[in-house]
């Protein structure tokens, strides 16, 4: 096998103290602005100077060798993980999250009620990768002697390849786990700045290559997975060393960063500077810039930040034609259709995006969580849309239904301070002011609120308002929070479930307003029977919750986990499960994706979704732009 | 009058909840339906339990209720309608007279009821869901229409909508629910001696309730379908259907009022134009289905059949009931087949008369008042099978894909689509066609069918011999007849006739036709006279006819065409089908699919013989295919007729209340100068339907005036279809691709 040529100089790891207190802040939502402890010297082989001259050293918490910081056959990062102790109770380990260290007592009842699994039943990963099975890395001598002569650096070995086949769709991990995929990249290289892009690019041209471009891996639509009839030399195209900000300009509130920089270390470099973009996707640890932007990304805090299309000032791609921008930064233009929709969504299939400049705003002085309790989803979802109607949304506000509050529920530590108080507060609540409530059928919104103290407190007070004309009763700001937290764990939780015979994913749609009621119960029933029918020998897990809302509609994302016990091929059915709930959404009036976007898993759809001309408009500009299919990772179209 | 409500002593039993919803309280094991079925027994009464117990071990037990339909691929061509040829299982049956006749009346009417209910249901009186239909974006959407197009205001039309309501909406209340439940024991007691029920059916029904929106789909015979319906459930304790009923039972005030207590709903027969008035329905049975305040009820056929041969479908109501599910405003809906049949129908002879132009007494309470002295009258046995409930998610599977209605929002009234009108009337179809599998089929229904060949007179062991060899046909063509296990032939026929003296008689050995006073009498009564007793007679044999259709108009065409080629004889075939596309029921689309079932259930009798391209029929097959054709000679001789009088008499453009008496008189006509002996050409029935056949095969036109429909034919057209009756020229039809 071939090692890495060229090793780049600090192979830093993120996991320093100061990294997992920045990881803790992350999760509970508060983002302060704190120095950052400088843990890696800028890149010393890159040539690539930055144009308005960068603000701060380079370096981002997401290493070359990734597998050193993460997971190879799991998600986030190697220290942490949900296990079973010896007392057979659920722990979360490592420092970085707030939940680490802590003991969850009545996770495993949970577990074992909802799903009917058993610690008995265990299954084992591999422990390692079995370097064996990775298919071989097979690049022309010609192409590496261009490359070398780049000094850009690259490398051939198997478990970088491995690590870079893949995003975090369940059966990618299974294969992990499991298996070996057919098609993995042959080559990685890590280009640090958008010159060394522009040289890659042409070199893929020269020698006819195949270039997969790679930013946090967090694909959950097989977007990242090579075809496996690609012939030709695949490269994945890391982004992650183009991690910079090249500026900020304070008078416009806008900064140019580089595309390969991750959600955490953008927050944190920006808050260096008192500044913020406000994009929170659940995956923000992870997922980068350029990642956002190819896959129209959606952030927790859309409310007011707005999505990723909504940030973009100006976009830097490029492509086997050349390089695609526009002459000015402005907040709008009319010259035609936006070039910037065609980029936006392409993910992947039609160049590298290298630079973006994007909108930044001031860190908000004040943030506050809440919650509210309302006596059925109905009538949460009416308050909701009231909500939207009124235009007062917070910056963020999801309603969990049921299913997804009990879940919350098993999550409860048994010590720190924040949740007992929680927990005792929850119980007085039942006892007093839940009377009527039903708890197997009440539902909760979670809220975050931000801006100025004042303003967020009359923000809080109109919304708190609207809860309680529809019946809704204001049940705590820990709530709240850990409503939040759990969609950051619950990434973690599958590898848990894996363990023990339990797979589950997530999934997304949008929906008109009144269609939302329908659409979730349907979908959810919908699993329920396809479940029944092929063999599922316990009740799923299926579950949903409004996660955005717009003026005209809603976004709904649904938990979706089973205990696959004595069925053969568990992938297989899980599959054919999840395509019957896409349909489902589809026939209810949903959309084919929100925010995950299509990649390989959802291509079939498309025709319906946008029609035969508007696919053959986005055929047209691939032809356009990339007529040999450089960038050749049969995404979307 | 009616007694009050009492109290239910004991809390109803619950069904466990079922794991299924996982919003609700998370999940666990599944539970299978027969557990969920063992939580709470179907119960029908103390009696009827310990009877159940006894038989318990014998008996068959169903399996889950599954959704019937085979889902089918594409459009037509591949339809979702396909019979199942090998003889099947049906359930057995239980008189649910028998503990009535056991036990007190009042005891049974004051019973706790307590129905089991849709899941989802939050239960609604029947004022607060006239005031939801009334509030609703659609109706509201239309009052504001009609408000802007009339330049009225929305108030005036808004009242205009509570009247209608006012005059549509069931009001149900338990007081006339036990009313009714009181009297019509009594009432059935009297009239019928066994009403027999497949209680496999009932429990089915009773976790489709609870699981999806039930529409209850009976056939429909006879006014005792839809009180013997709603008595039934009552009886096993599951919640009384609201009914799409005829308005015409306005006539009668307290019947009616009563009915309307009882959870009837009424439309009126034909509101064609008035939009409020559609709105306004349309969304009141959706509302029921939607929450599932209670299983919708209505006939497909439209109307009774006078003839009971099963009418075709009509859309209109079902096309409102299946679009919820459309809109996805509920995950499934339950349509359920029952298929009601009568040993001996109420009305037979009002029938008769209503079928030769006698007018029908408009339904009135003194009306049925004089119907009183049917009580005396003894009307046999009922037979209500209730069908498997068919999923209409099932079916719509693969079926319409696209969604229609995601462009529009769901409360602005569209007409549907092509798909799915083309969808509405697939579905209407097999409903029916499962309506007339479970159709029970009485000795006396061979009798009628072998008597009317042999008239006037036929000797009786002759008449029990070929009713015993029909029996035999008629299984074979899955045909599902209850003949009393230990009865003999003798008894069985015997037993009929009792029943139906008023059609026939035995005299001197001989079976003949109950025509009395026709020996004396002019020329025209005798003709009517015996026109009557035919009508009569026919409505019992017409209840073989969907079940021997396809095999019969095989045998027929292997007569007109006197070849062997299976082309031609398809050719044939299929013509004819087309032809009687209104009379018998064909599922939409699938003419050489019904060849072969003919084919294939005549081999199986060893009437015929087939290879790859010949049909020969056997040597013994030849007595076989001869009563299968005189079994529907009256059909196509009926059609010669009509088809020359059209062909020769009809004037320019006519209505259709010209056309019957003018085809009536020509018939009769010929019946009294002794040129035909097709007294059932003289059916209304049988006229308008061969009307509407020329209108499908583009030999006629008919256009909408303001005072109706009429017609115009064309006599070339006409005369070709006749030449082709004659085998004067070969049948012309595109041949299919493959046989
Ligand atoms: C636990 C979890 C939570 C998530 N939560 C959210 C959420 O809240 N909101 C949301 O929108 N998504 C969410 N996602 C999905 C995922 O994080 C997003 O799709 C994200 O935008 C992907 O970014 P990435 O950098 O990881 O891209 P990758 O996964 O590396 O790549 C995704 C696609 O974009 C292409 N691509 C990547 N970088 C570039 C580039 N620079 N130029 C051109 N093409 C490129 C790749 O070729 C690939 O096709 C979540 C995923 C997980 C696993």
């Amino acid at each position: 096998m071939a090692a890495a040529a060229e090793e780049a100089a600090g192979s830093g790891g993120g996991g320093s103290p100061s990294s997992a207190r920045r990881r803790l802040r992350i999760i509970s939502g508060h983002l302060r602005s704190s120095p950052r402890a400088p843990e890696r010297e800028a890149l010393s082989l890159s040539p690539c100077k930055a144009q308005g001259g960068s603000t701060g050293p380079a370096s981002g918490s997401i290493p070359r060798k990734r597998q050193e910081l993460l997971k190879w056959n799991g998600w986030g990062y190697n220290d942490s993980k949900f296990i079973f102790n010896k007392k057979g109770q659920a722990e979360f380990t490592g420092k970085r999250y707030r939940l680490g260290g802590m003991v969850l007592p009545t996770f495993k009842e949970w577990m074992e009620k909802t799903f009917g699994a058993s610690l008995d039943h265990k299954t084992t990963s591999r422990a390692t990768l079995n370097v064996n099975d990775v298919p071989p890395s097979i690049v022309k001598e010609e192409f590496l002697q261009d490359l070398r002569a780049t000094k850009i650096s690259y490398s051939q070995d198997a478990e970088d390849r491995v690590f870079r086949a893949h995003g975090h769709c369940l059966h990618e991990i299974f294969i992990l786990r499991e298996g070996m995929f057919k098609r993995v990249p042959d080559i990685v290289v890590w280009p640090v700045c958008h010159e060394d892009v522009v040289k890659i690019v042409e070199l893929a041209c020269k020698h006819n290559l195949c270039i997969i471009p790679f930013g946090g891996g967090t694909s959950v639509s097989s977007a990242l997975e090579c075809p496996e009839e690609e012939k030709r030399t695949i490269v994945s195209l890391d982004t992650s060393q183009m991690n910079r900000i090249l500026w900020i300009d304070e008078k416009n509130l806008t900064a140019c960063v580089e595309a390969g920089i991750v959600g955490q270390d953008l927050e944190n470099q920006l808050a260096e500077s008192g500044f913020c973009t406000g994009h929170e996707p659940d995956s923000m640890e992870f997922s980068s810039l350029g990642g956002w932007v190819a896959t129209r990304a959606s952030g927790m805090k859309k409310t007011i930040y707005g999505n990723i299309e909504d940030m973009v000032i100006h976009i830097k791609m490029v492509t086997p034609r050349g390089i695609v921008e526009k002459n000015c930064q402005v907040p709008r233009m009319s010259t035609g259709p936006d070039i910037h929709h065609f980029i936006m969504g392409s993910e992947g299939t039609l160049g590298v995006v290298t630079e973006v400049t994007i909108k930044i705003r001031p860190v908000p002085e004040y943030q506050k969580y809440g919650s509210v309790v309302f006596p059925n989803f109905e009538r949460g979802v009416a308050c909701l849309r009231e909500v939207a109607k009124q235009r007062c949304a917070p910056a963020s506000i999801r309603l969990v239904d049921n299913a997804q509050f009990q879940f919350g529920h098993a999550l409860k530590p048994q010590v720190a301070s924040i949740f007992t108080s929680f927990l005792d507060g929850l119980k007085k609540f039942y006892i007093t002011k839940f009377k009527g409530f039903d708890p197997n059928i009440l539902c909760v919104a979670t809220l975050l609120f931000e801006g100025d103290r004042e303003k967020v407190l009359q923000h809080e007070k109109q919304v708190y308002d609207i809860a309680t004309k529809f019946g809704g009763l204001a049940a705590g700001e820990d709530n709240g929070q850990r409503g939040y937290m759990l969609t950051f764990v619950i990434a973690y939780l599958r590898d848990l479930g894996l363990d023990y015979y339990v797979i589950g994913e997530s999934f997304e749609t949008s929906v008109p307003w009144d269609r939302v009621l329908d659409l979730c119960r349907n979908v959810k029933e919908r699993i329920a029977r396809e479940c029944k029918e092929k063999g599922v020998q316990f009740a799923p897990l299926s579950t949903c919750r409004v996660t955005q809302t717009y003026d005209a509609g809603a976004c709904v994302y649904f938990y979706f986990a089973f205990n696959y016990r004595g069925i053969s091929d568990p992938i297989h059915v899980y599959e054919q499960i999840e395509r019957a709930a896409r349909e489902e959404i589809l026939a209810n009036g949903g959309s084919l994706s929100h925010h995950h976007g299509v990649g390989k898993l959802r291509k079939r759809w498309m025709k319906e979704s946008i029609s035969d001309v508007g696919l053959g408009m986005l055929r047209s500009v691939k032809e356009y732009v990339d007529p040999n299919n450089i960038f050749g990772n049969k995404n979307l179209l | 009058m009616a007694p009050p409500i009492t109290r239910c002593p004991r809390p109803p039993p619950r069904l466990p909840q079922r794991s299924g919803q996982p919003s609700r309280g998370g999940a666990g094991q599944w539970v299978p339906r027969e557990v969920a079925a063992a939580g709470r027994p179907l119960r029908r009464g103390r009696a009827a339990e310990r009877g159940a117990g006894r038989r318990g071990g014998a008996r068959r037990t169903m399996a889950a209720a599954t959704a019937a339909a085979a889902p089918g691929r594409g459009r037509r061509g591949a339809p979702m309608y396909s019979k199942e040829l090998t003889s099947k299982k049906r359930d057995e049956f239980e008189d649910i007279l028998e503990e009535r006749r056991l036990s007190s009346d009042l005891r049974y009417a004051m019973k706790c009821y307590t129905p089991v209910i849709y899941k989802g249901l939050s239960p609604c009186k029947p004022n607060a869901i006239k005031s939801a239909v009334l509030q609703s974006e659609q109706v509201q959407y239309v009052i504001k229409q009609l408000a802007k197009e009339m330049g009225e205001s929305s108030d005036i039309i808004q009242e205009e909508a509570m009247e209608i309501l006012d005059e549509m909406g069931h009001n149900m209340q338990l007081g006339a629910v036990r009313f009714f439940a009181f009297t019509l024991s009594k009432i059935f007691k009297q009239l019928f001696q066994r009403v027999c029920v497949n209680e496999e059916g009932m429990q089915r029904l009773q976790h489709a309730i609870q699981e999806h929106p039930v529409v209850l789909l009976p056939s429909h015979r006879s006014y005792v379908d839809f009180l013997m319906l709603s008595y039934l459930l009552y009886t096993y304790d599951l919640a009384l259907p609201v009914i799409a009923a005829g308005i015409d039972f306005l006539g009668m005030k307290i019947v009616g009022e009563l009915l309307r207590r009882a959870g009837a709903f009424f439309m009126r027969r034909s509101f064609g134009g008035n939009r409020l008035y559609w709105a306004v329905f349309a969304e009141y049975v959706k509302m029921m289905l939607r929450n599932g305040y209670a299983p919708v009820e209505f006939f497909l056929e439209g109307t009774r059949s006078r003839t009971a041969k099963t009418l075709p479908p009509k859309f209109g109501l079902l096309s409102i009931v299946m679009e919820p599910f459309f809109k996805r405003e509920v995950f499934d809906t339950y349509l359920v087949p029952i298929s009601i049949s009568y040993e001996r129908i109420l009305e037979e002879s009002l029938y008769a008369y209503e079928l030769l132009g006698v007018p029908k007494p408009k339904e009135s309470t003194s009306g049925l008042l004089k119907a009183r002295r049917i009580l005396s009258d003894n009307f046999g046995t009922i037979h209500i099978y209730v069908g498997q409930p068919v999923s209409l998610r099932t079916l719509a599977s693969g079926r319409i894909n696209r969604c229609p209605y995601n462009l529009v929002p769901r409360h602005l009234p569209q007409k549907p689509s092509e798909d799915i009108q083309e969808f509405v009337s697939d579905v209407a179809y097999k409903m029916e066609l499962l309506q007339i599998e479970n159709m029970v089929l009485s000795p006396w229904v061979l009798v009628a069918a072998v008597l009317l060949q042999n008239l006037p007179a036929m000797d009786f062991e002759l008449l029990i011999e070929k009713t015993l060899w029909l029996k035999g046909l008629t299984q074979t063509f899955g045909g599902f007849i209850e003949w009393p296990d230990n009865l003999c032939a003798k008894k069985a026929v015997m037993s009929g006739l009792t029943l139906h003296s008023n059609i026939a008689r035995l005299v001197d050995g001989h079976v003949v036709l109950n025509d009395k006073g026709v020996e004396d009498g002019a020329v025209g009564e005798i003709v009517f006279k015996h026109a009557l007793a035919i009508l009569m007679c026919a409505t019992y044999r017409n209840q073989l006819l969907n079940v021997f259709v396809r095999p019969s108009l095989v045998a027929i065409a292997l007569q007109m065409t006197r070849s062997f080629r299976k082309e031609e004889v398809y050719n044939c075939f299929s013509f004819l089908r087309d032809v009687f596309s209104d009379e018998f029921i064909f599922f939409p689309g699938i003419s050489l699919k019904d060849f072969e079932e003919g084919c294939f259930l005549l081999t199986k009798c060893d009437a015929i013989q087939t290879n790859q391209q010949e049909i020969y029929p056997t040597n013994k097959g030849s007595v076989i295919i001869s009563f299968l054709s005189t079994m529907f000679r009256p059909f196509v001789e009926g059609y010669q007729l009509i088809f020359r009088y059209l062909a020769k008499e009809a004037k320019e453009a006519f209505t259709e209340k010209q056309f019957i008496p003018g085809v009536r008189n020509f018939v009769f006509q010929l019946l009294e100068k002794g040129n035909t002996q097709c007294y059932e050409a003289l059916s209304s029935d049988m006229q308008k339907n061969a009307l509407a056949a020329l209108v499908q095969l583009g030999a006629a036109k008919k256009k909408k005036m303001s005072n109706g429909f009429t017609y115009n034919v064309n006599q070339e057209a006409i005369n070709k279809i006749l030449d082709m009756f004659d085998a004067r020229i070969p049948v012309q039809k595109p041949v299919a691709a493959r046989l």
